[in-house]
């Protein structure tokens, strides 16, 4: 009982003051108090209400109503003078739309540009950060190993920190006399000055090739207003670097999750896939990796949901240079919003974006539902079944 | 055990919890010095990953002591040529930093405070209180949780504004107080915790309100350790919300400083043990945060050894 009062002190006075809305819920419980205490279930109703009311009232203020007036600013004209609900802003219907999504003009190309940086980034961060952050769990997760808190920890720690932070970390570790290409000067090489280099790895690697531009096939035909031979040149080198950085801070986060997984799964599974002779990289791939299944659906859908959302770094970093490879579409609505005033345009491009990363995680849901035998149920009896059995087992040989 | 090459000893390590089950004998077999090269290839690949993920910091550290030459002539250097700490002093000395940090930690307290009351109230109403709606409420937090923050970033500029509360400390905190994962994660929690406390209480008499405060919170400690984690590190670390609630300098948290530090200011030499410096300070309250609740957050670990 001595716990709940420092808090109960601290916490009332704040909840006072920051707030007109919530004040309520705190102090009225207090009084429906009574009027329930006679019946052991009397009013609980009015003490539910009261109890989810400050969640109610702050999600529906700062979420539900946001997300409805955004909308209706994507489909006006709304300059960012007023109020937007005023009578001088008029319904311009899928204008902003089609501003970006057709024409081919700046508007679009920027559009374009944006998801085709961010579409990389996608591809290459999320299978790189699911399979560093298991191949790190697996690692750590051996029962018989030295160190092991320390390396959990040093996985780890850079989750821990704030985007800005390891941003500000980043730009200097790649700046062109950083200590990244120190070390790449080290070992015989000319780093690239990674912040300023707007060429697509993709591109990069064909030049060395000798291939210096495309075929005529993928440089006339474009899609927003972006050539299809841009569409394939790869992360800039600019992006890589950031790319590099996601993984790098993700991959903690991550490997915990699978260390859990890891831990929940059941020795006797294995054990009877090495009774059988399989070995090590098979009972991984046939026993191991089928029933993370569940963890693996959360990490990928969580990596895909996160990678489409870059701006913490984007902003901080490189503010979309150099030559627009770093910009992505959270950072392009933004910009569109609150630096050129077309706040039609920004909110617009905030809704595909939604709209991209609900296809995504509906298709991820889809692409590893579970089938007809749930893992998840089979993980769920496992343990049970086991200390229940085993004793039997041994008492009877 | 049939032919763990050293190769692949790493794969090999999810079933490596299954020496315990074997006999001494077969686990005997296996100190063999094909395994021996197996275990130190082990080692040096943990030594050389944790050494990619601490470098970074450590030279972090080192750079924001040294001078701005010193940073560019030997960036890999951990030792600095000249010891100086002109970088902190000019942080908090001569520059708004002290007053970033300030904002930040108001900001941080009284959201983690808020959210922490605000969230297992809901969670505890959620998971125990009959009342009509209740499948709908969770159904909405749930729903809730699936909007990506990125898109709210013009919605909630608009409503701040249209409510008044652009540019003030209210507008930064209140849409930071509820947070719709908290809910859940509550909710959970207490759904896994048994009812027969609670209802003894409630039958000699205790409010519904009482009953949650002196008797299901106390006991809801380790789901509120993980709420404190969660929303310290996530409001002290945010920084998009801060760009679309405010402008004036006075409201500026660390995120938003040192972000406007490390673009704006580019113009005037590189600054790196500057800006280095400033990340390093502001890592630090979520660092000592991580250690003091390294045993909670790493918790998987514990069941590992035992199991």
């Amino acid at each position: 009982m001595s716990r709940p009062s420092p808090s109960s002190r601290s916490s009332a006075p704040i909840a006072t003051s920051t707030t007109v809305a919530p004040t309520g819920a705190p102090t009225r419980p207090a009084s429906s108090r009574r009027s329930c205490s006679g019946g052991t279930r009397r009013g609980e109703a009015t003490a539910g209400w009261l109890f989810v009311l400050p969640v109610i009232l702050i999600l529906g203020t700062f979420l539900l109503v946001p997300v409805l007036m955004a909308l209706w600013v994507s489909f006006s004209d709304w300059s960012g003078r007023g109020s937007p609900l005023s009578p001088t802003v008029h319904v311009v219907g899928l204008d902003n739309y089609a501003a970006i999504t057709t024409g081919g003009g700046l508007q679009t190309r920027d559009f374009g540009t944006a998801l085709r940086n961010n579409a990389w980034y996608v591809v290459l961060v999320v299978p790189l950060q699911t399979a560093l952050s298991l191949f790190l769990a697996v690692l750590v997760s051996r029962r018989i190993l030295r160190g092991r808190g320390f390396f959990r920890t040093a996985f780890y720690f850079p989750s821990v920190t704030s985007s800005v932070a390891i941003t500000v970390l980043w730009l200097f570790l790649f700046s062109f006399a950083g200590p990244v290409n120190a070390i790449i000067a080290k070992l015989g090489a000319e780093g690239p000055n990674w912040f300023s280099d707007p060429r697509g790895i993709v591109h990069v690697a064909l030049g060395g090739l000798g291939i210096s531009s495309g075929p005529t096939a993928l440089t006339d035909g474009d899609f927003l207003g972006v050539t299809w031979w841009d569409w394939l040149s790869g992360p800039s080198v600019a992006m890589s670097a950031l790319i590099l950085m996601a993984v790098f801070t993700t991959s903690g986060t991550f490997m915990l999750l699978f260390i859990a997984a890891l831990q929940n799964i059941g020795v006797e599974l294995a054990e009877a896939g090495t009774m059988d002779g399989a070995n090590a990289w098979q009972r991984f791939w046939h026993i191991t990796l089928p029933q993370l299944r569940p963890t693996l659906f959360t990490v990928i859908t969580l990596g895909l949901i996160g990678c489409w959302q870059v701006f913490d770094q984007i902003y901080t970093g490189t503010q979309g240079g150099p030559a627009k490879t770093t910009v992505t579409p959270a950072y392009l609505s933004y910009t569109a919003a609150f630096q050129n005033q077309n706040w039609g345009i920004g909110a617009a491009i905030a809704f595909i974006l939604f709209l991209i990363i609900i296809v995504f995680t509906l298709f991820q849901r889809w692409a590893l539902r579970e089938r007809p035998v749930s893992r998840r149920r089979i993980r769920a009896y496992q343990p049970r079944r086991t200390e229940g059995a085993t004793p039997v087992k041994e008492s009877a040989s | 055990m049939s032919s763990p090459l050293t190769a692949v000893t790493a794969v090999e390590a999810q079933t490596g919890a299954e020496p315990s089950a074997f006999t001494p004998l077969r686990r005997r077999h296996r100190f063999t010095t094909r395994s021996l090269v197996g275990q130190i290839a082990l080692y040096a690949m943990l030594v050389v990953l944790a050494l990619i993920y601490i470098y970074p910091f450590l030279v972090q550290v080192a750079t924001s002591f040294k001078t701005e030459q010193d940073a560019a002539s030997d960036p890999i250097s951990l030792l600095p040529q000249t010891f100086t700490v002109a970088a902190y002093e000019r942080l908090f000395l001569h520059s708004d930093f002290p007053l970033w940090f300030a904002n930040s930690a108001v900001v941080t307290v009284v959201v983690t405070l808020g959210r922490v009351f605000f969230v297992s109230l809901a969670g505890y109403a959620l998971a125990r209180l009959r009342f009509r709606g209740r499948g709908i409420v969770f159904a909405a937090v749930v729903g809730v949780m699936a909007v990506p923050a990125v898109v709210l970033l013009i919605p909630k500029f608009l409503v701040l504004n249209q409510l008044g509360l652009y540019d003030s400390y209210a507008g930064m905190i209140l849409p930071l107080l509820v947070d719709a994962a908290g809910v859940f994660i509550m909710k959970n929690f207490f759904e896994s915790i048994p009812e027969s406390v609670e209802e003894q209480a409630r039958i000699d008499g205790a409010g519904t309100f009482r009953v949650f405060w002196s008797i299901v919170l106390p006991m809801a400690r380790p789901a509120l350790v993980t709420i404190v984690i969660l929303s310290f590190q996530g409001s002290w670390n945010e920084l998009s919300h801060f760009i679309v609630s405010t402008q004036s300098p006075g409201l500026t948290t660390l995120t938003k400083g040192v972000a406007s530090l490390a673009s704006g200011q580019l113009s005037q030499g590189t600054q790196y043990p500057l800006k280095l410096a400033a990340a390093a300070i502001m890592t630090i309250p979520v660092a000592v945060l991580f250690f003091i609740f390294q045993r909670r957050i790493m918790n998987t670990s514990e069941g590992a050894v035992k199991g």
